[in-house]
C-alpha cells in the first residue's frame, strides 16, 4: 500500500440501469419506420417483371417497426446494462482489458481508409498497401519474424493458420508428422485449433513452478510431433525461464514453435519470440495493441513466421514494389484464410497504437502491465495469495482457496461481489490446474489509485464472508440483473423472438 | 513520444519500492539474460497523436478508390449507413467491452445478440442464428465442419457459384480436415448438378442464392442431390436479396451461411465483416461459435446469456465443435441496428432499389456495343457483363472519370474457373440503394466510351 495516496476513488456500479429493456421487436408498432434513402430518380419497376415468380417470397420479410427516437432510446437504455472499460476497471485474466486509445477509432473511422471497397485493384489502394506493408514490418521488429500474414481475424483463426502453415511445412519435406503438444495450462482454443488442424493433440503436464516440465516434455517428444504450442508469459503469468532448452529439445526432433501470442504485450519491447526460437507467432491486436475488444469482436490474429515458413503464408500478401505497392502471393502458399484482406479497419487501429507508442512506449507498455500486476499481487498476498509464489508477469493468478475452506465462499461468490463494487470480475476457475483461480490483470492503464480501490473491495469482501458468507452467495444485487439461471437457458433454449419462452 | 500511462515517476519509484524491486528492468530479471533484447525493437520512436494523424491523412489520400462512385459488389457492398446508426453503433459501451462472460453486467451485448440472432434468424428463414463468425467465408468453412459431424463423411460439394474466394478459404481449411471439396461448375450462370461425381457419400452441398456471378438459380435442384446424397444443403445467401426472394428456410436448407457487411458495416477494406450462419433445430448442439439465450435471473426478472456452452472450445477443448472463441460481436450488433433503423418498410425499399436500380443498368449496358450479358439467369442486385475489352482495363479506365465500375470476375476467380469462361472479359456490376439516375448515366456514357 501506498502511504499517502492523491487522487479520488470513482465509482461505477451505480450507473447501470435496473429496469428490464423490452425487445426491438416488443417495441415496435406497426406503421412506424425510422429509415431515410437517397432519392436516386430511378423509374420503379414492378418486381414481378425483373424477378421471375418461382424466386419472389411469398410474403413480405417482417422485421421491426421503430421510430429514429424509439431506436436512439432502445439501444441506449441497453448500453446502460453495460459495463465496460470506459466505464470502470476490467481485470478480466488473459483478457488485456486496457484503455483503447480514441485516437485509433478516428483512425479506423476516416472514410479514406473506411469507403476502400476490398476489390479495388492496387492502383487504387496504394494508401492502404502501404499502411498493410508498414504493419508488417513493424509486426515482423516486434516478434523478431521474417514475414506475416495479416489475413487471420482473431486469435483462434491465427492459431489455426499457423497449424496449416505447420503441416505445410512439413509436407514439403514430405515429412508426415502426427501430434501437437501442448501445456495442460493452455486456452481451450490451442487444443480445438489442433484438431482442426488434422493434428493429435498431446497434452503435457506443468511442473509445481507452474512451468512447462522439461523432463515431461522430452518423454513426449519424438519424432511423430509435428510441433509445440506455448504461451510466453504462458497462462498462469509466468515467463517459461527454460524457453531456450524447450526450443532446443522440440527442434531436435525436427518440431516447430508455435507462440501463442495471447500474452505477447507483457514482454513486447523486452523479449522477442523470435528470440526465444519460436518458427511461428501469432498476436492478438486487440489485445496488445489495444483495439478494443467490442463485446466480443472484431479482433485481428497476424501470424508472423520465421525464415523458412515465408513462402507457405496465406495469400495474397501485400507487397513493397520499386514503385508503389501491389499484391503478392507466396510460393508455396496454404491459400486463404479470409473472405479479403483480414480485418483492415482493426489492423488500421493497431498501426496507429503502434506508431504512437514506438519503440520505447510499446516497451513501457509491457513494463508499467508487469509492474501493475506485481504491485496488484504483493498488495492482495494476505486475502488470495498467489497460486506460484514468485515474481509474476502482466497478470496474476490468484486462489480463494484460503477463503473457501475458512467460509465457504468461493471464487465465483468473490467474483460476482465485485461486480457490485463497480469493478468488473477476474477471470474464475482458469487456468483449469489452480484450485478456486482468480486471475488479475490490471492492464497498464490502471493508475494505482484503482488498483487500491480494487484492493480495498476484495478485503472488503474477505471480511463478509466471514462475518455474512450467504450475502456473498446472493451477490451480485446492485448490477442490472442479478445471477441467472444458466440451466435453463441450456434446458429450453430461447434464442430469438420467435422460439417459445422458457418457464 | 506518447502514451495512456497513468503512473507518476514518483508513483512508479513508490510501486517498486512496495514490491521490493529496484528498478523497471528488475522486474524482468528471471528473464534470461541472452534472450533480453538489447537496444530496443527497431521501429521508429513514438510520436503524438496528431503528428501520427499526418500519416494517417497521406494514406488515405493515396486510395483514390476512396472517392469514386462505387458500382462494385462481390460480397462487400455501398449502402446507406445513416448518422443514427454510426452514432450508436459507436457507444464505448459497446465498443470496450470484453465477451459477455459475467452476464450480470452484460446484458447490453447479450441483449442485442439476441436481436441479432432473431433477425438473422428471420433472413435466412431457420430457426437458429448464432451470435455471429469473421465473415462469409469462414462461416462457409464452419458449416461444413458441422456437416461433417453431422453425416460422418468428407465429401463436399460446392457450387462454382459460391464466391471464389470462399472456395479458396474452404480449400485452405479442408487441408487440415481432410475434407474433400469437389466444386460443381456452372452452365450459363446455374450450377450443372448432374456433372457431379456419382455416390452417395456427400456431407454437404452447397450452393449460392444468388451465386457470386448474380444469378438466382432455383435450388430445388440442390435440395434433391442432397436428399439423394444423404448431405446436408448448405445455402450461401445474399442477406438483403432475402427481403425479396425466398428464404434459405424455405428452399429446404439445413445451413445458412452469408455476409452481414451489408447492415451498417462500411466497405472497410474487406474487414471487420459479419459471418452470418442459422441452422435448423437438428443441427443446434454442432453450432459454432456463441449463441445467447433468454432465461431469467434469480429474482426471476428476464435476463440473458451465452448458452449450450459445453460444445464450446474453452469446455470441449479438442472436441469442441469450432476454435472459434473471439467473433465479430460488435459487426453483429451493429447489424441489430442498422436492422432496427431500416424496419419493415426500410429493408424492402432497400433490396427494391438495389434490384431496380441494378435491372435498369443492366438493361441499358447491354445494349451499348461490346457490352453482352454474362449469362442468362435473372438476377436480383447485382450481374455480370461480358466485354470485348479485358475488364481490368475498363475498371482502370473507368476509374479516370470517378467510377469504380465492379470487379473484374478474372482477379477474383485467379484465372480460369468452373464458374465461366474467359473471366477476365467479365465485369461484376452491383448497384446499390445509394446510385442515383444520374450515375447511372454516367455510367453508360463512359463505359460506352471505354469498353471499344
Amino acid at each position: 500500500m501506498m502511504a499517502a495516496m492523491p487522487g479520488a476513488r470513482a465509482a461505477s456500479a451505480p450507473l447501470m440501469g435496473r429496469e428490464v429493456e423490452p425487445t426491438m421487436f416488443e417495441l415496435s408498432v406497426t406503421g412506424r419506420s425510422a429509415a431515410q434513402l437517397r432519392t436516386t430518380g430511378i423509374a420503379p419497376r414492378d418486381l414481378g417483371e425483373i424477378i421471375p415468380s418461382e424466386h419472389l417470397r411469398d410474403a413480405p420479410l417482417e422485421t421491426v417497426a421503430l421510430s429514429e427516437r424509439d431506436l436512439v432510446g432502445h439501444v441506449t437504455r441497453l448500453t446502460h446494462r453495460q459495463f465496460s472499460v470506459d466505464l470502470g476497471m476490467y481485470p478480466l485474466g488473459s483478457c488485456t482489458m486496457k484503455y483503447n486509445p480514441k485516437f485509433c477509432d478516428t483512425v479506423a473511422g476516416d472514410p479514406r481508409l473506411a469507403s476502400v471497397h476490398p476489390g479495388a485493384p492496387a492502383a487504387l489502394t496504394q494508401g492502404w498497401l502501404e499502411l498493410l506493408v508498414t504493419l508488417e514490418e513493424r509486426l515482423c521488429a516486434i516478434t523478431g519474424m521474417a514475414g506475416v500474414t495479416l489475413q487471420p481475424a482473431a486469435g483462434a483463426a491465427g492459431e489455426l493458420t499457423g497449424l496449416l502453415l505447420m503441416r505445410a511445412y512439413h509436407a514439403s519435406r514430405g515429412d508426415v508428422r502426427r501430434r501437437v503438444i501442448i501445456p495442460d495450462s493452455a486456452h481451450g482454443t490451442n487444443p480445438a485449433s489442433v484438431t482442426l488442424g488434422g493434428y493429435e493433440v498431446t497434452t503435457i503436464p506443468s511442473n509445481d513452478r507452474g512451468l512447462v516440465d522439461l523432463g515431461a516434455l522430452r518423454a513426449a517428444l519424438g519424432p511423430d510431433v509435428a510441433g509445440i504450442m506455448l504461451t510466453n508469459p504462458n497462462t498462469v503469468g509466468l515467463f517459461e525461464e527454460e524457453i531456450a532448452e524447450i526450443a532446443e529439445a522440440v527442434h531436435e526432433v525436427g518440431g516447430l514453435l508455435y507462440y501463442d501470442g495471447a500474452n505477447l504485450n507483457a514482454i513486447v519491447g523486452v523479449v522477442r519470440p523470435g528470440d526465444m526460437g519460436f518458427d511461428i507467432v501469432h498476436m492478438n491486436l486487440h489485445k496488445t495493441f489495444a483495439t478494443p475488444h467490442g463485446g466480443g469482436g472484431p479482433g485481428a490474429g497476424p501470424v508472423a513466421v520465421a525464415p523458412h515458413l515465408v513462402d507457405f503464408l496465406p495469400g495474397p500478401r501485400p507487397t513493397r514494389l520499386a514503385e508503389g505497392y501491389g499484391w503478392g502471393e507466396p510460393a508455396h502458399s496454404i491459400g486463404r484464410v479470409h473472405g479479403w484482406h483480414g480485418n483492415a479497419l482493426v489492423l488500421a487501429r493497431a498501426l496507429a497504437y503502434i506508431e504512437v507508442h514506438g519503440s520505447d512506449g510499446l516497451a513501457r507498455v509491457a513494463q508499467h502491465a508487469v509492474l501493475n500486476a506485481n504491485w496488484l499481487r504483493r498488495r492482495l498476498a494476505e486475502t488470495l495469495p498467489a497460486a506460484y509464489d514468485r515474481p509474476c508477469m502482466h497478470e496474476a493468478v490468484l486462489t480463494a482457496s484460503p477463503i473457501k475452506s475458512a467460509t465457504g465462499v468461493k471464487a465465483l461468490d468473490v467474483a460476482k461481489a465485485l461486480l457490485d463494487e463497480g469493478f468488473h470480475a477476474p477471470t474464475v476457475y482458469f487456468p483449469l490446474i489452480v484450485d478456486e483461480a482468480l486471475m488479475f490483470e490490471p492492464t497498464e492503464t490502471e493508475s494505482v489509485q484503482t488498483l487500491e480501490a480494487l484492493a480495498q473491495a476484495i478485503e472488503s469482501i474477505a471480511q463478509r464472508a466471514g462475518s455474512d458468507p450467504e450475502a456473498l452467495r446472493a451477490a451480485p444485487r446492485h448490477t442490472p440483473v442479478g445471477r441467472v439461471d444458466e440451466a435453463l437457458a441450456a434446458r429450453v433454449l430461447k434464442s430469438t423472438e420467435d422460439a417459445a419462452r422458457p418457464r | 513520444m506518447a502514451d495512456y500511462l497513468p503512473h507518476t515517476p514518483d508513483e512508479v519509484g513508490e510501486m517498486l519500492s512496495f514490491i521490493g524491486m529496484g528498478s523497471l528492468d528488475d522486474l524482468f530479471a528471471h528473464i534470461p539474460e541472452a534472450l533480453r533484447l538489447a537496444g530496443g525493437l527497431d521501429i521508429p520512436a513514438g510520436r503524438a497523436e496528431p503528428d501520427v494523424a499526418v500519416e494517417v491523412a497521406r494514406w488515405g489520400d493515396a486510395n483514390r478508390a476512396a472517392g469514386l462512385t462505387c458500382f462494385a459488389g462481390g460480397g462487400a457492398y455501398d449502402h446507406e449507413i445513416p448518422s443514427v446508426v454510426r452514432a450508436l453503433a459507436s457507444r464505448s459501451e459497446f465498443v470496450t467491452a470484453y465477451t459477455p462472460y459475467q452476464p450480470e453486467v452484460a446484458q447490453g451485448v447479450l441483449q442485442a445478440l439476441f436481436e441479432y440472432q432473431s433477425l438473422v434468424s428471420r433472413l435466412s428463414g431457420l430457426p437458429i442464428a448464432n451470435a455471429s463468425l469473421y465473415d462469409g467465408a469462414t462461416a462457409l468453412v464452419e458449416a461444413l465442419n458441422l456437416a461433417h459431424g453431422a453425416t460422418g463423411r468428407s465429401r463436399m460439394l460446392v457450387s462454382a457459384g459460391v464466391h471464389p474466394h470462399w472456395r479458396r478459404v474452404a480449400a485452405t481449411f479442408a487441408s487440415g480436415t481432410g475434407h474433400e471439396i469437389e466444386i460443381v461448375p456452372l452452365r450459363d450462370g446455374v450450377t450443372d448438378w448432374s456433372s457431379a461425381h456419382a455416390g452417395d457419400d456427400v456431407a454437404a452441398v452447397v450452393a449460392a442464392y444468388p451465386n457470386y456471378l448474380g444469378a438466382l438459380e432455383p435450388l430445388d435442384a440442390a435440395r434433391t442431390v442432397a436428399n439423394e446424397r444423404g448431405g446436408l444443403l448448405v445455402v450461401a445467401g445474399d442477406p438483403v436479396s432475402a427481403a425479396l426472394v425466398r428464404s434459405a428456410g424455405e428452399w429446404g436448407a439445413d445451413v445458412y451461411v452469408g455476409e452481414g457487411q451489408a447492415f451498417g458495416t462500411p466497405l472497410s477494406f474487406g474487414g471487420p465483416y459479419l459471418g452470418l450462419f442459422a441452422v435448423r433445430e437438428d443441427q443446434v448442439r454442432r453450432l459454432p461459435g456463441r449463441i445467447v439465450g433468454e432465461t431469467v435471473d434469480a429474482e426471476g426478472r428476464r435476463a440473458f446469456v451465452t448458452t449450450l456452452r459445453a460444445r464450446e472450445q474453452d469446455i470441449r477443448r479438442e472436441k469442441a465443435t469450432s476454435n472459434v472463441c473471439t467473433n465479430q460481436t460488435l459487426i453483429a450488433v451493429t447489424a441489430a441496428i442498422q436492422l432496427g433503423w431500416l424496419g419493415t418498410r426500410g429493408l424492402a425499399e432497400v433490396a427494391r432499389a438495389c434490384a431496380v436500380g441494378a435491372h435498369a443498368l443492366f438493361d441499358e449496358v447491354t445494349s451499348l456495343p461490346g457490352v453482352a450479358p454474362a449469362h442468362g439467369s435473372p438476377f436480383v442486385r447485382e450481374f455480370a457483363i461480358r466485354l470485348a475489352r479485358p475488364a481490368s482495363e475498363v475498371v482502370e479506365a473507368m476509374a479516370g472519370e470517378g467510377i469504380l465500375a465492379g470487379l473484374s470476375v478474372g482477379a477474383l476467380t485467379g484465372g480460369a474457373d468452373p464458374s465461366i469462361e474467359d473471366p477476365d472479359h467479365v465485369l461484376l456490376v452491383s448497384v446499390t440503394e445509394r446510385r442515383t439516375r444520374a450515375e447511372l448515366d454516367h455510367y453508360v456514357s463512359t463505359l460506352g466510351k471505354v469498353v471499344r
